[in-house]
């Protein structure tokens, strides 16, 4: 088992791609001993975060791109979504009230709950255009 | 890895969706399409069973917060039954389980439903 290693990726702005991120990430964290349980919470929190990504930062526009990196160091994995869209700011959100939301027909805002719920650490940053969200999970 | 799949079956009076696969933000579409057809058709005692689902996200779940009210108004509701503990544990972290009956069997929502009524 490799200590260090980075992966990375491009990935269009389309949900069609979102099997293939999930795949993406459950190979490497597996290959760098990852257990199952947390390799579930990883590939969820990276969907909801690429789905943050496809749906309002690019608006479905499937002629745009971001990218993906995985960064391996030790116990540690950091996860970092780099995009040129709209910028978010997942500070803004607090756990959704589901049974608001359900009277009033809303749904939406549960992404970022879950991924900071399912990570250790979280972190967005968004300057001259780019926005990064970094994400860390350390291996039990 | 499963293909995302619907089946719809009508058991006793009760329509049951059988999901299949991965539940993202791409598959969402199409269980929606399945709910708006039965609350449409006014088929409101329904039973989604996820026995088959290997996985959910939120898009998934967002399904089910914007129908049910529909589902509730016309005298129904959405039952959920038969999750793996992954699937059942975002249902969980969401605080699904205080608002929805979610079961370990589908015979148990069946059972819930013919109490209720």
């Amino acid at each position: 088992m490799n200590n260090t290693a980075t992966y990375h990726k491009a990935i269009k702005a389309a949900t069609s791609k979102l099997t293939d991120i999930r795949k993406f990430v459950a190979k490497h964290a597996r290959e760098h001993g990852f257990n199952e349980k947390q390799i579930s919470d990883i590939q969820l929190a990276v969907d909801e975060a690429c789905t943050n990504i496809i749906k309002h930062a690019y608006q479905f526009d499937q002629t745009k791109n971001f990218r993906i990196e995985l960064e391996f160091d030790g116990d540690q994995l950091s996860i970092t979504l780099t995009d040129h869209g709209s910028g978010f700011d997942p500070n803004r959100y607090q756990r959704p009230d589901l049974k608001k939301q359900i009277e009033k027909k809303k749904r939406g805002g549960m992404g970022i709950f879950l991924i900071k719920n399912l990570m250790d650490d979280v972190s967005y940053s968004s300057n001259n255009n780019t926005n990064v969200l970094r994400m860390s999970k350390i291996r039990s | 890895m499963k293909t995302f799949k619907i089946e719809h079956r009508n058991s006793d009076g009760f329509e049951i969706i059988d999901l299949y696969g991965e539940l993202d933000a791409h598959t969402a579409s199409q269980l929606e399409e399945s709910l708006k057809n039965l609350i449409s058709d006014q088929k409101s005692n329904i039973i989604v069973n996820f026995r088959e689902l290997d996985y959910i996200a939120s898009a998934g779940l967002g399904v089910f917060m914007a129908y049910i009210e529909d589902v509730r108004t016309i005298g129904g509701d959405i039952k959920l039954s038969n999750m793996n503990d992954k699937v059942y544990n975002v249902f969980d972290l969401l605080g699904f389980p205080t608002l929805y009956d979610i079961f370990d069997d589908e015979k148990q929502a069946i059972k819930k439903f013919l109490s209720d009524s």
